[in-house]
């Protein structure tokens, strides 16, 4: 039989949108509560109330991670905060074994005018610690933190960073059977920004990990499963991870374009063409298929050496392509009249996930910014399997 | 097979008072495990306090004192007219605001604790008894500096304790207990509404002047109706009695309000755990 740390069985939650109502309703709950009826009564919506989690199940054994997707306010912290017991589910049932730990808070309880010595007893003891427990523990914490130096001194003299890497460095000493991560926990500067995340994983092994989520190419990375919460609906579930990234994609809408530049040019349109029929106005490019643009455009007749630059970037807002005309010393034959030009980007290795496209067109003797679209068109790169590296390489493997 | 040693926790919309006997059982549970972080938090609250104040601990008094000598004033100077008390005035009136100071301070710990959580406490799942202990626990250390003072006074103001010395910490305990079940009670309401915590201090006030604190006990009147009928009275005067040496004469209905306040504590603390998770929804909601 398998070790099953968490059973949850459909539950849901209600909110309600207006303070004053819910401030009456909490007042109902409460009598309610102590009258001895259940909580949330038979799944019924009273006025202003929406569910901001509905119906969700699911089931996670020792060593698995479940990546909790979803967009703002699609009830991923509220479905956190049900499995960490701080609120009441109204429908449904969760079974927890095991101590449970929570990385969702760092350093609760410090006191910006104790020591960071003080605070790391403090903090320790929330999160349920003893005495002696953080005796024994309090060089590697301070270790840890890498803020021996200043470890005496008042914990309202230190930076933000520093107040997260204490607060990240007591969290990481838990050891719980149960783990709760909110993924902008792996805070600071780079090097510790890894080191987070090394201790993260350290703490996944031994245990049943809920790891809410916002960069894909991590989730795809350390899950084992999946679950795509939109408006507090299961979206998607299952061991799929990229299938469910996917989902999760679908659910966003694309950002809005931002124009700027001097307006000595103009975009009219843009098109975009893939795979082998050729088909225009796509917006999904099979891995390894070839990618098309078409630019419908305008640019003043005074501009002789323009520059046409086209920037893929990806959900995170990282530049992962670009495409020079200037690099690739292809030069212009302005006329200033409407024309159209295409760029061929050959095959797509791209990670798969969502792209947005950006063109911007300089004057190359002047330095000046014609035009700039941000965001002038979104596409989806879509394979069977998602890696975690924006660019995925075609090679050519050879057993010697 | 799950591993049989680990603790299994179960949430569910049901309301815990549908199983008494585990809810009574995870009251104790917790009261027990609380402990150690009610102390951090008590020590933590502390410190920081006196840390930052220059006057340090000397705030633990600064206003019954000055309230004291407002009244001595007003008395003796002819402004208010005091019927005469057994105890010399200041006496009385300077052992009536300190007792009534640490009424206050149980009474406004529980809410005052919660409120200052609040973050704490819709982020992270601890034992929500440590709040109200750690409240508890700094009732205790102001109590205790504010006594050492009235020792200090009464022995120069030439007012020898007597025997009855002994009993007097029943007494100060008593007014902690008294004011913690008060507290306790109106915190629920209080997390949710912001009226309670205004309202309290306007409440007070009234409460303060039909107690024995400034005012001797009247004689006759609505007033000596609303004095002997207030359950605050026998906690005030047998304390004081106890600390002054004189015999108490309200002992039956000091008892009385003592398992009264045992009972409400009870029932106030089954009320803060049900409530608990309904007030941090409505929080953070």
């Amino acid at each position: 039989m398998s070790d099953t740390l968490v059973k949850v069985e459909g539950i849901s939650k209600k909110f309600c949108r207006s303070l004053k109502k819910s401030l009456w309703y909490g007042m109902q709950d409460l009598g309610n509560e102590m009258i001895g009826k259940r909580h949330g009564g038979n799944g019924e919506l009273r006025t202003d109330e929406f569910w901001a989690v509905n119906d969700v199940s699911f089931e996670l054994k020792r060593g698995e991670c479940l990546g909790l997707i979803g967009s703002n306010g699609a009830g991923k912290s509220t479905l956190l905060k049900m499995l960490n017991g701080l609120i009441k589910p109204d429908t449904g049932r969760i079974t927890m074994h095991g101590r449970v730990g929570a990385l969702i808070e760092l350093g609760a309880g410090f006191n910006p005018i104790l020591s960071g010595r003080e605070n790391i007893y403090v903090n320790g003891s929330v999160l349920g610690f003893t005495k002696e427990e953080i005796d024994r523990k309090i060089d590697a914490i301070i270790d840890f933190s890498e803020i021996e130096e200043f470890i005496d001194s008042p914990v309202q003299s230190y930076s933000s960073g520093m107040k997260l890497r204490l607060g990240f460095a007591v969290a990481a000493q838990m050891e719980p059977d149960v783990l709760l991560i909110d993924e902008v926990l792996a805070v600071g500067d780079v090097g510790f920004r890894a080191k987070c995340f090394n201790a993260i994983y350290n703490l996944m092994g031994k245990a049943a990990v809920i790891f809410v989520a916002h960069s894909m190419p991590q989730i795809s990375r350390i899950c084992s499963d999946i679950l795509v919460i939109n408006h507090g609906e299961c979206a998607f579930q299952g061991k799929e991870i990229s299938k469910g990234i996917d989902h999760y994609y679908t659910h966003f809408a694309a950002e809005k374009e931002w124009i700027g530049g001097s307006g000595k040019a103009v975009i009219h349109s843009i098109k975009l063409e893939s795979g082998d029929e050729v088909k225009r106005g796509i917006e999904i490019v099979e891995y390894l298929n070839r990618l098309i643009i078409h630019i419908d455009s305008e640019i003043d007749k005074e501009v002789k050496n323009p520059n046409i630059s086209v920037i893929i970037v990806n959900s995170e807002l990282q530049n992962v392509a670009q495409c020079s005309s200037f690099m690739n010393g292809k030069r212009f034959n302005n006329t200033g009249k409407r024309s159209h030009i295409s760029l061929n980007l050959g095959k797509i290795n791209l990670n798969p996930g969502r792209y947005s496209i950006g063109i911007t067109i300089t004057d190359e003797n002047r330095g000046e910014v014609l035009v700039k679209h941000q965001n002038i068109k979104s596409f989806l790169v879509k394979a069977e399997h998602i890696g975690f590296a924006p660019i995925q390489i075609l090679g050519s493997w050879m057993e010697e | 097979m799950n591993d049989l040693s680990l603790k299994k926790t179960i949430y569910t919309p049901d309301s815990s008072l549908a199983s008494p006997g585990r809810m009574l059982r995870e009251m104790f549970t917790d009261l027990v495990a609380a402990r150690e972080l009610a102390w951090r938090l008590a020590v933590r609250d502390i410190q920081a306090q006196y840390r930052q104040a220059f006057l340090g601990i000397l705030w633990a008094f600064i206003l019954p004192l000055a309230n004291t000598f407002a009244w001595i004033f007003l008395n003796s100077s002819g402004v208010v007219k005091i019927a005469d008390t057994v105890l010399p005035y200041p006496v009385y009136v300077f052992t009536g605001t300190m007792l009534w100071a640490i009424f206050m301070d149980a009474l406004n710990a529980p809410l005052q604790q919660a409120n200052a959580a609040k973050g704490m406490l819709s982020k992270l799942n601890f034992p929500r008894e440590a709040l109200v202990v750690s409240g508890i626990y700094q009732t205790l250390f102001n109590a205790s500096i504010k006594i050492v003072l009235l020792f200090g006074a009464l022995l120069f103001m030439g007012i020898m304790p007597g025997s009855h010395l002994l009993l007097f910490p029943f007494g100060v305990v008593s007014l902690i207990l008294v004011g913690t079940s008060l507290g306790l009670l109106i915190t629920p309401i209080g997390m949710l509404y912001t009226d309670i915590g205004r309202a309290l201090p306007l409440l007070m006030q009234f409460l303060m002047y039909v107690t024995p604190i400034v005012f001797p006990m009247p004689k006759e009147g609505l007033a000596s109706i609303l004095f002997s009928f207030n359950p605050l009275t026998p906690i005030i005067l047998t304390t004081r009695d106890w600390l002054t040496g004189l015999s108490p004469g309200h002992l039956n209905y000091f008892v009385v309000v003592n398992i009264a306040a045992v009972a409400l504590l009870l029932v106030v603390w089954v009320i803060f755990r049900l409530a608990m998770p309904i007030l941090i929804e409505r929080m953070s909601a």
